[in-house]
């Protein structure tokens, strides 16, 4: 536990807002509202605009990465706006743990809070490694389980929208419906709580609901994101790559979220693997691993059966693309699901991808950059480009860039 | 396209020069090539219009291309072509059998390679080695690019420059010129800078060979360059083209691709096009104005007026003066003052790269002036030439920069808190509590947005820089343009100038960052009070008004600008001067007669290799700089040496045998965590028979030999070395390499883990990705879990069982143990000698230096020989490793504790602030992301325990001269403190 630490008490779950970064709004909606019917009064930031990153670059080093300097910036930004009583707040934020620089995020937030005059304002970090104490906020395993669910519905919405959107006949209709969906699951899960059956019905119904969305019948050309992972996600990290791309003719696929998530357990799997660390806890884990592994493979058939749209890989050949490139012990940052997720899109046909990074980002070195060669080595119809997002990089050179790779996309 | 027409016409609009070619019958029937100035419509407009006059209203299929095209091509509604993908077209069409070209551009770099499909690359974000770098290094040099040209031809010796930025690059030409390198030489320099990082960046590994073209402007105007390439890339002379059309390569490129895909319009109809494209809207990304009417300027201007010191008439002064001379990086700067403290004389001029000159005729012209009337009692040298100066002209006292201006400011404002000086080359900060010398801050070699900075934006837009700051003044709508580096603030210029932003709000936005680079990066305040109340600001840079305003509406308080302000470290130095009592100060007949010859020589007295400067004076003296320790003064070296745990611990890892094992050799790369973990290895594979060879200390000869595999250019040095480790290795024919992966480092029981940083931990998965060792060596790059030892052990049979058969688990485990207990006697005698240096120290009084890093920052090519520096001005040096157990972890962290290497840090940060003699000075190597973590954290350990801080950063190049004030800063401040 570091320094300038807060406690989020249970007194202060009766009438604190919880402010939390919007890195995905699909997905991140329906987990907060998984945590509201927890009891939690959670609000995403949907706030924007130049004083964020100049916030950031004001409250913390600049030299911290990018995704750093938004989300401090981001959180300043809505506390000093006078929007919040600064004394009913909270803020939470999600955070993976590990070697990389980013397992300081939780502290950077809390220096920058105190530099600003507000370090009595309690932060949350949600974790798959495990909590930090605070005794007003504890998540049950059923709440743990719906966000499962949140995560694989908001994966599936953010898919079905990326597939229709550049064909679309009614501009916007894509995002609509994915939006009133969202809503729809949120009322629908809140109302009759869940299960499994339920919810392949609902995968089922939006299936349904996006196919009969009018689209163009043209084929366009595919265009892959993957990145760190708030870069990658997040609008506000990559000038809205993913408007530029449909804007210049492109599909655009991103592999989701869920990924993230079983990358970061079958990473304690992979430990036990290696090392034989965690010999206590990995029948638990290998479980649980299994369990999610199941419901994601729900999802995949349901959408091949349905026969319209493109399904993700399983994750568990996302585990095996790997072979011959780089080892799953290589588990900082995005680790090796970053050329997993290359390697993916490529066999599944989508060619063009644009690798996403904050400057300086340091396992992307290894895991971005550095898995280039060897993977257009042996893919050589793949059309990589590494694009840096800082917080003064240069748009018209991203652009051009991004150009260049439309301009030799397959 | 239905419409067939005769012409075809493609525009290459790029960073910084338009280019327009006209085709008919597939031949060039109108071609022009120039710089646009960021005027981009009006360029593109005035070629549209030389056009018309040719052909008429003939109509034209039209495609545009270029970085500053695109938005033109959208916004006009006329086909756009990616420019790469134009070369492509254009070389398919003109030298079909080419393998690779080679493109420079303005402020892109690019390689495409033909054979066995096509393969586009371009720089990335942060890459130097562009038309843009060789124009910033022409005026550093003070010649055009044509002069820059011409010397390089007639070059003898090439240095090494880093080319990844132009910032890098001034710091290792400054000192170069300093020091009287020939520019013929520096010139050729440049392209080599140029040639590497084109090669290194771009290529990756790949080679570069059969035909290759090569394009671009400066690859077309500049002779050197190409000669540097054929030298360098060894191709044969009639496989290196350079095509008269090299300039247009990409304009020709997007006519050829307008025929089939062109937007098809009269030359009037695409002027009207471009006349009625709306605007790119403006970008909301604008500042408030400095001033809001001419009365707020008024009053500020009155205000400052205020701050002015006296002056008195030299022509009928009568009596005793006292000189200042404060010799910077760039300039040169003298005041000479009276009794009263009034300045008789002043001087501030550009050094001409020989301050020595400088100096000479300036004491002619003071010594002229005074005749019998004025005697000068005393005289004191202050700045990088300092030592110089003193040496040549018999000057009586050196004194610390930082004391120097402390003494001047504190003249206008004896109260002063916070003296915020920003000049030529550097940004110097210091906080004053109770009258002494609290905390110092200087900028990174890459923050430096100081006053030479915006000089050159000034130059590039075509103004002065008096004109160009007072244009900001009235802005109305300053352009935001960020707080980074010089290189991205190149593109936001730029950028903004495509938007339309005037050239003031361009120079407001600028002056406006120029504050904010020295507040938030350099100071790190988050609040004005942080800085106190009484804050001068000085040093040439805060002339400009625009500045001084941009600060205090940052700031939100009046700040104090001596009318002298760029004059301060003089006018104290001359202050200081007026305490001594006999002057030595060369007299005017000898200063008549005053030769002085400065000559460059190598020290081969170590393996530093010290680039030395041997000056001799008329009067038979000497003075030699460059040098790290006395070896290179030729003088007999007495007495013991002064402790040095660096030393010390490169002798260690130097003595561990090779040994005669038979069962293979095992080559260990000897960067990164190897400096750690060598005696682990080292004995795990003795125990197993092996023969253990470690690849020679880093030399930048070996960084240069795996440059060529580095895909991530930003990554750190001490990583990037690794290649050429590897590299070595291969040479040496080894049997198998040996760098394992390590998620975990040393479990030192001190932090909630024990990581490495992702590159530490993981960096072989690069090195076998990017370097085609498979059919070159064996590389073994397991994943271990170090803290395990039976784990360990399998780990280590496991993956040597593939290349030298399977080992008995007995022999492994107990190779483990062999392995484990030679690390940790090796770690014992690093404690013990840190402990017994520490006793010698303070019996012989000297201070004592806790040099923190990494264990690699011990290697001579990474720290630049910083450690032998320290020895040499008296201060014993510890590394963190060797002290860190002498204390206990700080109890409260403002971080989260979990790496191994860097929790060392936060304990010697505490035992440097238990310990009244010891000081911590952090070594930070360019690019490490994890010490933006540690730095601000070490800072705070020190500075909330009443220390100094001090950081030095470090890469591939560092500038010494601005290591040694940094460290003298820090001394001058405790001595000063210490006799309060």
């Amino acid at each position: 536990m570091s320094g300038n630490y807060v406690e989020f008490t249970k007194e202060m779950k009766k009438d604190y807002t919880i402010l939390a970064p919007n890195m995905l709004p699909l997905q991140f909606s329906l987990i907060a509202k998984v945590l509201e019917t927890e009891g939690y009064n959670v609000e995403l930031l949907q706030n924007s605009g130049t004083n964020i990153p100049e916030l950031g670059l004001k409250y913390c080093h600049n030299d911290t990465c990018y995704p750093a300097i938004l989300v401090i910036g981001q959180f300043l930004d809505a506390l000093l706006s006078g929007k919040y009583d600064t004394n009913k707040v909270a803020l939470l934020y999600f955070q993976t743990g590990g070697g990389c620089r980013a397992s300081n995020y939780i502290s950077l937030i809390r220096k920058a809070l105190k530099k600003a005059g507000l370090g009595h304002i309690p932060v949350i970090s949600l974790s798959l490694r495990g909590l930090e104490k605070h005794s007003g906020f504890k998540l049950s395993l059923s709440a743990l389980h719906r966000c499962v669910y949140a995560v694989l519905y908001g994966d599936l919405l953010f898919s079905l929208r990326n597939q229709c959107k550049p064909y679309e006949l009614i501009s916007g209709a894509a995002q609509t419906l994915a939006e009133e969906y969202c809503d729809k699951l949120i009322r629908k899960m809140s109302a009759d709580g869940i299960s499994f059956k339920k919810f392949k019905a609902n995968c089922s119904l939006i299936l349904d609901a996006f196919a009969k969305l009018p689209r163009k019948k043209e084929k366009k050309v595919q265009v892959g994101i993957v990145g760190e992972i708030y870069v990658k996600f997040s609008p506000l990290g990559n000038n809205n790559l993913e408007q530029l791309l449909v804007d210049n003719g492109a599909e655009v696929t991103i592999p989701g979220l869920f990924d993230f998530f079983m990358y970061c357990m079958y990473n304690q799997i992979s430990d036990y693997i290696l090392y034989k660390k965690g010999r206590l806890f990995h029948p638990a884990i290998k479980f649980a691993f299994n369990f999610m592994l199941k419901k994601q493979a729900e999802v995949i058939r349901l959408i091949k059966e349905h026969g319209v749209f493109r399904a993700p890989a399983k994750f568990s050949r996302v585990i095996e693309l790997t072979e011959g490139y780089i080892s799953h012990g290589c588990k900082m940052g995005e680790g090796w699901l970053l050329p997993a997720e290359m390697l993916e899109l490529a066999d599944s046909g989508v060619k063009n991808i644009v690798c996403t990074q904050p400057f300086g980002c340091l396992p992307n070195h290894i895991c971005g950059k550095g898995m280039m060669k060897p993977i257009k080595d042996r893919n050589p119809d793949i059309n990589i480009v590494a694009i840096d997002y800082d917080a003064s990089a240069s748009q018209v050179n991203q652009v051009n860039r991004i150009k260049l790779m439309l301009a030799n996309a397959k | 396209m239905d419409v067939k027409t005769e012409y075809l016409l493609g525009i290459d609009i790029g960073s910084t020069t338009a280019k327009a070619v006209l085709i008919k019958n597939r031949a060039v029937v109108y071609e022009k090539y120039a710089r646009h100035f960021s005027k981009v419509r009006e360029k593109c407009c005035e070629l549209i219009k030389e056009i018309g006059n040719i052909i008429g209203d003939s109509p034209m299929s039209i495609a545009i291309s270029g970085s500053a095209g695109l938005g033109l091509a959208e916004s006009a509604e006329v086909a756009f072509i990616q420019e790469v993908f134009a070369t492509g077209e254009v070389v398919r069409y003109m030298e079909p059998d080419t393998s690779c070209v080679i493109e420079l551009g303005g402020e892109d770099a690019k390689i495409i390679f033909f054979d066995g499909g096509i393969d586009e690359r371009m720089n990335g974000s942060c890459a130097g080695g562009t038309g843009a770098f060789i124009d910033q290094m022409a005026t550093l040099l003070d010649v055009d690019p044509d002069t820059l040209d011409r010397l390089s031809l007639d070059y003898k010796r090439i240095y090494p420059i880093a080319s990844r930025c132009g910032v890098f690059a001034k710091t290792d030409i400054q000192p170069l010129l300093n020091q009287g390198a020939r520019k013929e030489d520096v010139a050729a320099s440049i392209y080599q800078a140029v040639v590497n990082q084109t090669i290194a960046g771009l290529a990756q590994g790949r080679r570069i060979e059969g035909k290759v073209l090569f394009l671009g402007g400066p690859l077309y105007y500049c002779e050197g360059l190409r000669r540097r390439f054929i030298e360098t890339l060894k191709i044969p002379a009639n496989n290196a083209v350079f095509p008269a059309y090299a300039r247009f390569a990409v304009a020709m490129g997007t006519a050829i691709y307008a025929e089939k895909n062109g937007t098809v319009l009269t030359g009037e109809q695409l002027l009207s096009r471009i006349n009625l494209a709306p605007e790119n809207t403006v970008s909301q990304n604008r500042l408030p104005p400095l001033f809001a009417d001419p009365k707020e300027y008024r009053e500020f201007k009155s205000r400052h007026s205020g701050s002015d010191v006296k002056r008195c008439d030299a022509e009928a002064y009568r009596g005793n003066a006292y000189l200042g001379i404060d010799c910077g990086s760039t300039t040169t700067k003298l005041v000479l003052i009276n009794e009263d403290k009034e300045i008789l004389y002043s001087y501030y001029a550009s050094n001409k790269g020989n301050p020595v000159e400088v100096v000479k005729d300036e004491l002619k012209k003071i010594y002229a002036l005074g005749g019998n009337r004025i005697k000068i009692c005393g005289s004191a040298a202050t700045g990088y030439g300092e030592e110089l100066i003193k040496n040549a002209f018999g000057v009586d006292i050196g004194v610390v920069e930082t004391i120097a201006h402390y003494t001047a400011a504190k003249y206008f404002m004896p109260g002063v808190d916070f003296i915020l000086d920003i000049g030529g080359q550097d940004i110097k900060c210091f906080r004053i509590r109770n009258g002494a010398i609290d905390s110092i801050m200087l900028n990174e070699a890459c923050s430096s947005g100081c006053g030479s900075f915006l000089e050159t934006f000034a130059k590039s837009l075509g103004f002065d820089i008096e004109e160009f700051a007072t244009r900001g003044i009235f802005a109305h709508n300053p352009v935001n343009l960020g707080s980074r580096c010089t290189v991205f603030m190149n593109s936001s210029v730029k950028q903004s100038q495509k938007e339309g932003a005037a050239v003031e709000d361009i120079s407001a936005g600028l002056s406006i960052s120029v504050v904010k680079n020295a507040l938030y990066k350099v100071i790190r305040a988050s609040s004005p009070d942080e800085l106190g109340e009484n804050i001068v600001v000085q040093g040439g840079t805060f002339y400009n008004d625009a500045v001084l305003r941009a600060f205090e509406k940052e700031l939100g308080k009046n700040v104090v600008r001596p009318s002298i302000a760029g004059l301060m470290g003089a006018f104290g130095a001359a202050l200081c001067a007026m305490r001594v009592k006999d002057s030595s100060l060369i007299k005017t007949e000898e200063l008549n007669n005053f030769t002085h010859q400065a000559k460059s020589a190598v020290c081969r007295g170590c393996t530093n290799n010290c680039h030395l400067t041997v000056n001799t004076f008329g009067n038979g003296k000497r003075y030699i700089s460059g040098n790290r320790c006395e070896k290179g003064l030729g003088e007999e070296f007495s007495g013991k040496p002064l402790a040095n745990l660096y030393r010390f611990k490169r002798g260690l890892l130097a003595s561990l045998p090779e040994g005669d094992g038979t069962v293979g050799t095992i080559g260990l790369p000897l960067a990164l965590g190897m400096y750690e973990l060598l005696p682990l290895w080292h004995g795990i594979f003795q125990s197993l028979g092996f023969k253990t060879v470690v690849s020679s200390p880093s030399t930048r000869r070996i960084y240069e030999k795996g440059q060529f595999s580095i895909p991530s250019d930003t990554a750190c040095y001490p990583a990037k070395i690794m290649h050429g480790h590897i590299e070595e290795l291969i040479e040496k024919t080894v049997d198998a390499i040996f760098y394992p992966c390590l998620t975990n480092n040393v479990n030192e029981n001190s932090g909630n883990n024990h990581y490495n940083c992702p590159v530490v931990a993981y960096y072989s998965e690069l090195l076998n990705g990017n370097m085609d060792l498979k059919d070159r060596t064996k590389f073994l790059y397991p994943y271990l879990d170090i803290n395990n030892p039976s784990q360990l052990a399998k780990g280590i049979g496991k993956c040597l069982e593939g290349v030298f058969g399977k080992f008995s688990s007995r022999a492994l485990n107990k190779a483990v143990k062999r392995g484990i207990k030679q690390y940790k006697e090796h770690m014992k005698l690093i404690r013990l000698e840190g402990e017994r240096s520490l006793i010698e120290a303070r019996e012989n009084g000297s201070r004592i230096i806790v040099l923190a890093g990494r264990p690699y920052h011990v290697d001579p090519e990474i720290n630049h020989g910083i450690d032998t520096l320290i020895n040499s001005l008296g201060l014993a040096v510890v590394s963190e490793d060797s002290i860190c157990h002498l204390t206990d972890m700080p109890v409260q962290l403002g971080v989260l504790n979990q790496w191994t290497y860097h929790s060392r840090l936060y304990r010697s940060a505490k035992f440097a602030v238990e310990n009244k003699d010891v000081q911590l000075v952090q070594l930070v190597s360019f690019g490490c992301g994890v010490d933006a973590i540690t730095t601000d954290e070490v800072c705070s350990i020190l500075e909330n325990g009443g220390k100094y801080y001090t950081q030095l950063k470090i890469d591939e190049i560092t500038n010494l001269g601005a290591v040694k004030i940094r460290l003298r800063s820090l001394l001058g401040a405790l001595d000063e403190k210490e006799g309060e």
